[in-house]
């Protein structure tokens, strides 16, 4: 296994718990044992959390149970033929059934002045304890992106005293993810707290200052934002480098079946880095989020142990902005119809998405009960009476 | 320090010790209690960390949230003394807690 990814450590953890008999050994090129992302552009950025509380297990569970982790290591090759990875230090380690967690990298932006000091990103503990050095009260922080991980650090920002302007280049915020109304609803959100968020707006180049350090931000307008701190928050890639060298399929992704096994049977993967089969989907799907993680390791806990059960796992979602939480389940990007239920003036309303009369897909904001509702609907792949799902006056759990 | 009795539906107990202040979820995940997800890594946003306290530990614990409250209405296995792991801040007071865990998380 590669990487401190939460794929991998759920793994780990469901292979201890069903007393899987054999060792695994996991290689990871980040000093630390597996931990959880999602609060890295949450509390563990708004200083909230300490780093210990963001593993996903104690580093001595996985030992304790006969399992090793070499950390600060890196898999540089794959043998197929004789069953061996090549590691960084040179030494050889044999397997009998590989499992790729490599995840996925920052999508960086190829624009002039894009490495200048200053200009930072976020996917793991490194960047994001170097952002929180840089969030001063009173400074000028631009965000590139105004998706997730965007919208979130710039409400911890706001918070936290300084100036922000989040870029979006496309029309709406989260337009990748979400329906009209959720994205009208957060960027009111985010304006009312006193961000400038700009769409429609393209970043075309960095300029520094004396010391090369970055001090205002290019946009396709003809305009410069004078800035302090950038976070560039524009998506990620899958990590695929390695199964590519092997010579494994890959497509945006490692694909893999609905049991997770990439085209060599011996090899498996998980986790963002896989372009994958899902008996609920008809095309294969890349999706980057932790419950695709942790559920497609359980998928591979399944394999290894000869228990095979195809991937069925419905997607979910879930971020943290302001006093918000927005909690998604399913993919809504094919509906033919929207259904509102409540009120987004009164800060608690949910969103369904119908396509050919199913539920596809649902959106709560501060609404837990619409997102517990979906998350069965949607897995129960039921007509749903559109009207009752807008109706005030019937319970959303009565149409489970 | 104290020791939290976790029991699976099938009955298999795990007694594990706990230091006041993790959450209850935490004390289980961290001693690789199956039958607890916690698929979110404690934010009260996904339902997989359902536990059932002893009715007289209840009591001790407070009460859920709105949020957690609406969470739980759909769990499966909801029973009255049910909590978001999650949730539940261990204190002292705790040791020697029972804490039954459901057949299936959200």
């Amino acid at each position: 296994m590669r990487r401190s990814s939460l794929a991998a450590g759920t793994l780990l953890t469901t292979l201890i718990q069903k007393q899987w008999p054999h060792e695994a050994v996991l290689i990871s090129d980040e000093p630390l044992p597996p931990y959880q992302r999602p609060p890295l552009s949450k509390d563990y950025l708004a200083g909230k959390t300490a780093r210990e509380s963001l593993y996903l297990r104690p580093h001595s569970m996985y030992e304790n149970a006969g399992h090793r982790l070499r950390l600060g290591e890196r898999v540089e090759r794959i043998d197929r033929v004789n069953k061996t990875v090549e590691l960084s230090d040179q030494s050889t380690l044999g397997y009998d059934r590989l499992v790729l967690a490599t995840g996925a990298r920052v999508r960086r932006l190829n624009a002039p002045g894009a490495d200048l000091e200053g200009i930072h990103y976020l996917r793991d503990i490194a960047d994001t304890d170097a952002l929180r050095s840089q969030l001063s009260p009173g400074q000028r922080l631009v965000i590139v992106g105004g998706g997730y991980i965007g919208l979130e650090v710039a409400a911890i920002a706001v918070k936290g005293g300084l100036k922000v302007t989040v870029l979006e280049a496309a029309g709406r915020v989260m337009q990748r993810v979400t329906g009209p109304e959720i994205s009208a609803f957060f960027l009111a959100k985010h304006r009312d707290a006193g961000e400038e968020v700009r769409l429609d707006t393209s970043v075309i180049g960095f300029e520094a200052d004396d010391d090369g350090h970055v001090a205002g931000v290019a946009v396709a307008d003809g305009s410069t934002v004078p800035v302090d701190v950038v976070l560039v928050a524009v998506g990620i890639t899958p990590e695929t480098a390695l199964a590519e060298s092997a010579g494994l399929p890959c497509d945006d992704g490692i694909l893999v079946d609905e049991y997770v096994r990439s085209g060599d049977p011996a090899i498996l993967a998980i986790g963002d880095c896989t372009r994958h089969r899902n008996v609920f989907f008809e095309q294969p799907q890349r999706m980057e989020s932790v419950a695709n993680a942790v559920d497609q390791a359980r998928t591979a806990a399944a394999t290894l142990m000869g228990d095979d059960k195809p991937y069925d796992a419905v997607p979910w979602f879930w971020s943290n902005q302001y006093d918000v939480r927005l909690q998604m389940v399913g993919l809504s990007k094919d509906h033919d119809e929207r259904v509102v239920r409540g009120n987004p003036r009164d800060g608690a309303f949910a969103v369904f998405y119908m396509r050919e009369g199913h539920l596809v897909a649902v959106d709560a904001v501060n609404l837990p009960i619409a997102f517990m509702v979906g998350k069965k609907l949607v897995y129960q792949h039921r007509d749903v009476d559109a009207e009752a799902l807008s109706d005030p006056d019937i319970e959303l759990k009565s149409l489970v | 320090m104290g020791k939290i009795t976790f029991i699976e539906h099938d009955g298999t107990e795990h007694v594990v010790e706990f230091e006041a202040g993790a959450s209850l979820m935490q004390v289980a995940v961290n001693n690789a209690v199956p039958g607890i997800d916690a698929d979110c890594g404690g934010e009260c946003a996904c339902g997989t960390c359902h536990v059932i306290l002893a009715q007289e530990w209840f009591a001790k614990t407070g009460t859920p949230g709105p949020d957690e409250e609406q969470m739980l209405s759909m769990t499966p296995e909801r029973a009255e003394s049910s909590r978001l792991g999650c949730q539940v801040q261990t204190t002292e007071a705790m040791d020697g807690m029972t804490v039954r865990l459901p057949e299936f998380q959200m």
